[in-house]
């Protein structure tokens, strides 16, 4: 799953911030400043899950705070 | 003011604050923005048409008053169309019409000093439709988590809230078709304890096809398919009514706040309220309406030989017409008042519709005429109502008017708007 991946989904499961450029580089943005909430960021785990196969638990999702992170978190459950 | 005053006025209820209208954001069958739809209003122009074939060509009634001219995209922010039903966007864009009406730019405001009171009473069945249909079909896991909330009748309020930064006291009525008034009517009470702004009203959407089996499933709607014909309260043929989508929104607020911030329209008072509730089916006893009348009038301080004009219930069943102009008749006499229904080119619109009858009664105040009820043919005698028929709106001073709402269950309510005082020459 790479970073393009994770803007599709992220715009399909919640739209898109008017006042942020999800095209720059985002890697270590915290997902909160990018304007994407807790339930936003539920929304997302789940369509991961269905396009992926990885499930991300809710109580990890509230970890994953970084696109950085939750991309290598889906990486890591992949090789694994 | 500050939030620390906000806070210490709301502690206290002040009787003899008078709420003004200023804003007025409209979604309506038979037009966007409430210039639009006035004078669609005027014109006898009718948003009633026949709901779109696809899914619906089994129901056997069809007829719908839509907001065919509505385009999400031009008015929600990417960031909310995942998160709303069709009645939340919907409801977001007629209040955003009521906030520029109004001028008020809730950016500049204290954050406790605006509210938002809606009445909603179907909630947002399209979002759930869908949503439902991917449980049974593709498993739980696929169901959207905005399906959480975006079903709820409380959820216009709280998207209204969230969008514009409103923290000050706010809420939620449900009341069927009433509960547009009881809006209306709590957002006075809020402001008289002390929330100097609210945005009030109503919107409401079901007519996807799991809506409208609900509606179908009222037993009310009328079998007509000439969309002319369908809706014609007070009629002698009256055999129902046609549902509608859209509504209104308002910005009502403390007339001198009003003044202070130097609003540009005050279109009139929210000068009466009541709500009534009808005794159990089979007691004997009179339906509640005409109580509402009396205790909104008496709320008003207006006598009802100074009300100039009636926008009614009508609701299209003959038995509910009877009682309702039987109400009318109890307190102005026959043929006392004239009486209008302007949603009957709208469709009933449940909590929807008494706000919107409330922006035409602000209108009929400002312009001096009363819209008519177009397809109307006979009258029967016995209702002695005053209805105002044909194709042309009756010119007549307004300065008060009268707007009633009934909804199933057993709601009434009664609203008075009067010319603010200001205004007056």
């Amino acid at each position: 799953m790479t970073l393009d991946d994770l803007r599709r989904i992220m715009v399909a499961c919640a739209g898109e911030d008017e006042h942020v450029d999800l095209g720059g580089d985002i890697m270590d943005e915290h997902f909160a400043d990018l304007g994407y909430d807790s339930l936003a960021m539920m929304e997302t785990a789940a369509k991961i899950e269905n396009e992926f196969g990885v499930r991300i638990p809710d109580e990890k999702v509230a970890e994953l705070t970084t696109p950085r992170a939750l991309l290598d978190f889906v990486s890591h459950v992949t090789v694994s | 003011m500050t939030q620390a005053t906000v806070a210490a006025r709301a502690a206290q209820t002040d009787e003899r604050t008078t709420a003004v209208i200023t804003g007025l954001g409209v979604v309506a069958p038979n037009g966007l923005g409430a210039e639009k739809y006035w004078a669609a209003t005027l014109r006898g122009e009718s948003g009633i048409r026949s709901l779109a074939p696809r899914g619906m060509s089994g129901y056997p009634m069809r007829l719908a008053g839509q907001v065919t001219s509505f385009v999400a995209e031009d008015h929600i922010p990417s960031r909310l169309m995942p998160q709303t039903d069709r009645v939340t966007r919907l409801a977001l864009a007629a209040a955003e019409l009521a906030l520029d009406d109004a001028e008020l730019r809730p950016g500049e405001l204290p954050e406790y000093s605006m509210g938002v009171v809606t009445s909603n009473a179907s909630g947002g069945f399209e979002f759930t439709h869908r949503e439902i249909q991917k449980l049974w079909t593709k498993g739980p896991q696929t169901v959207s988590v905005y399906e959480s909330f975006a079903w709820f009748y409380a959820v216009n309020t709280g998207q209204i809230s969230i969008r514009h930064g409103m923290r000050g006291p706010s809420g939620v009525l449900v009341a069927e078709q009433a509960g547009g008034l009881d809006a209306l009517g709590h957002a006075r009470r809020a402001i008289r304890r002390g929330t100097p702004h609210i945005v009030t009203g109503g919107v409401e959407s079901s007519l996807d096809p799991w809506g409208w089996v609900s509606h179908i499933a009222s037993g009310r709607l009328s079998k007509e398919s000439v969309p002319e014909l369908a809706y014609r309260p007070f009629d002698h043929g009256a055999d129902g009514y046609v549902p509608g989508e859209g509504g209104a929104i308002l910005i009502l607020e403390d007339a001198e706040a009003a003044a202070r911030r130097g609003a540009a329209k005050v279109y009139g008072e929210l000068a009466g309220y009541a709500a009534t509730f009808d005794p159990r089916p089979g007691s004997g006893r009179p339906p509640g309406l005409e109580q509402a009348i009396r205790k909104a009038l008496a709320d008003a301080g207006t006598p009802p030989e100074e009300i100039d004009v009636v926008f009614a219930d009508a609701a299209g069943i003959p038995c509910l017409d009877r009682d309702e102009a039987t109400a009318i008749t109890a307190v102005f006499g026959p043929h006392g008042v004239p009486v209008t229904a302007p949603k009957a080119l709208t469709g009933r619109l449940y909590a929807g519709s008494g706000p919107l009858d409330v922006v035409c009664a602000l209108l009929s105040i400002r312009d001096g005429v009363i819209p008519p009820v177009p397809n109307v043919g006979t009258v029967p005698a016995a209702y002695q109502i005053d209805l105002v028929r044909g194709a042309e709106p009756r010119t007549a001073p307004v300065r008060t008017a009268l707007v009633l709402a009934r909804g199933k269950g057993g709601f009434n309510a009664a609203v008075v708007l009067r010319k603010h005082r200001k205004e007056e020459k």
